[in-house]
């Protein structure tokens, strides 16, 4: 598996430390609701097919990585930075 | 007298062997059985071959997509222990154990069950302390634990690297002697039959691939041979739970799947006569009766369905091999491939019943359902003809994660890939 980093390229997979499922969003710090917790605590999607997850390039630019990428084929779809994403959401 | 003996044995040898019957039929489905088990892997035969045995339900059927017994109980690397820290994970395992320990005569099936120990190598004076502390918890509970010195892992492992200037010099050891390996197969279709011959119906290439409701509650599946109804539903499909639970409209659960690699090198003469763990990483390592040295490390690390892993993994475990034994440097490798792992929250299953009306579910076991075959089958069993939890899996039920009684043996928190 080889993950296109949008600054350094195609590079090997041993470059980058997968980060986990990116279907969870961090619920609001204040927020006391057990069920909101148990659920980003514990649960994940565990999608077979097309998957959203994080992945950071620690071996090279070090940037957050958000991929979207077949959990059955290994295929790769897309790969943008995590803050673009983030920012995008928040817009 | 018993279908495979040494009589049936020397019967079949002089009559060219045309005496043997089939281990088991191929029965086309029925419309409708009392239990039917998704999973044909050694989990759901187990359970199936218990409710048979032990409660006397036999209108059943083991639904499998592949072959029986083509998933991980064919996909291991065949360690059985005990050796956990934690009290629930010790009972619970040392059941198991108790129950290799007898297995191929309860099956009438040699499953090649070899107790050749088990030891846990250590790599620095902290390393050793935390082994004394899990010994001392098992012998507390009754199981067998033996504190090695350097001197002692060095005599149990000839041609390891004992050198002060190793990467990861070797301090000792925790020891389970009545650890050891079996033959994997063997447990799948030692089980297959002995259920089979009970009037169990085993299904190969049937794939689940919905499930029937009556409202909330499952009262049968389909699949790719039709329709078939059931007053419950079991579900033993390791790695593709995610996956099935999505079909039963479950899309967040407490699991994670990901892919483990293992590996066989060439056949040897004997060289490593007991199953070991290298503790300056991740490795485990055993040697086959046919001669191949079978071994893995960590999982790949990221979520995967896929039964084939990726080179950095390989990479690992072969410097981690060869770091140990320097000697084996020159050996070939023979095969690798990959298996699904059921990754929990906290390292340990599930068995429960739900998490939906007429459904019951073992799953969880991440890397080390293999040993616990037997003991799975002989609770889940319990479980469903009961419709309550068995005792010695009573701390694996579901609500654990919420009531926060988590069974975190290494005291990982809820990072599957670390578990």
């Amino acid at each position: 598996m080889r993950i296109n980093c949008p600054h350094c390229g195609t590079r090997d997979l041993i470059e980058f430390t997968y980060q986990g499922d990116a279907n969870r969003a961090q619920p609001d710090l204040g927020s006391s609701d057990v069920n909101i917790w148990y659920s980003h605590v514990y649960e994940r999607i565990n999608t077979r097919g097309r998957h959203k997850e994080f992945w950071q390039h620690h071996g090279g630019c070090r940037s957050h990585l958000l991929v979207e990428r077949d959990t059955a084929t290994h295929e790769i779809f897309s790969v943008i930075l995590a803050r673009d994403a983030v920012r995008g959401a928040a817009s | 007298m018993a279908e495979y003996s040494i009589f049936s044995l020397l019967k079949n040898a002089v009559q060219g062997n045309l005496g043997w019957k089939e281990a088991w039929r191929k029965p086309e489905p029925k419309p409708e059985y009392d239990v039917i088990i998704i999973g044909g892997g050694g989990h759901g035969l187990s359970t199936a071959y218990y409710l048979a045995k032990e409660h006397g339900i036999t209108n059943v059927a083991v639904l499998e997509k592949n072959w029986l017994g083509s998933g991980n109980v064919g996909r291991n690397t065949t360690a059985i222990r005990s050796n956990y820290l934690l009290s629930e994970n010790q009972h619970f395992y040392e059941y198991s154990m108790k129950l290799w320990e007898t297995l191929s005569h309860e099956l009438n099936y040699n499953v090649m069950f070899s107790q050749r120990g088990v030891l846990n190598i250590g790599h620095s004076p902290a390393q050793i302390d935390q082994f004394a502390r899990r010994g001392n918890a098992m012998r507390l509970n009754g199981l067998d634990a033996e504190l090695f010195t350097a001197n002692q892992v060095e005599r149990a492992l000839p041609g390891i690297d004992m050198s002060r200037d190793a990467r990861f010099p070797i301090e000792g050891g925790l020891m389970q002697r009545r650890g050891g390996t079996a033959r994997h197969d063997a447990v799948a279709w030692g089980y297959a039959r002995g259920a089979d011959r009970r009037g169990v119906d085993l299904v190969e290439n049937c794939e689940v691939t919905g499930f029937l409701r009556n409202g909330d509650k499952i009262i049968g599946v389909q699949t790719t041979r039709g329709e078939i109804r059931a007053k419950k539903v079991a579900v033993a499909v390791a790695g593709s739970t995610g996956h099935v639970l999505n079909l039963a409209g479950i899309d967040r659960f407490p699991i994670e799947s990901h892919v483990l690699q293992a590996f066989v090198s060439e056949a040897l003469k004997p060289v490593i006569n007991t199953v070991a763990t290298f503790g300056g990483g991740h490795l485990y390592f055993g040697q086959s009766d046919k001669g191949g040295i079978v071994f893995g490390g960590d999982i790949d690390g990221y979520n995967s369905y896929a039964q084939r892993g990726n080179l950095p993994i390989v990479e690992d475990v072969m410097s981690e091999m060869v770091a140990l034994f320097p000697g084996l440097t020159g050996v070939r490798l023979l095969r690798s491939w990959g298996g699904i792992m059921d990754m929990s929250m906290d390292g340990a299953p599930i068995i429960d019943i739900g998490p939906l009306p007429g459904m019951y579910l073992n799953c969880g076991w991440c890397y080390g359902g293999f040993k616990a075959t037997p003991g799975s089958g002989i609770c889940f069993a319990h479980t469903i003809a009961k419709d309550e939890i068995h005792p010695l899996a009573a701390p694996f039920v579901l609500s654990r994660f919420r009531a926060g009684k988590q069974i975190d043996d290494k005291g990982m928190g809820a990072t599957p890939k670390w578990h």
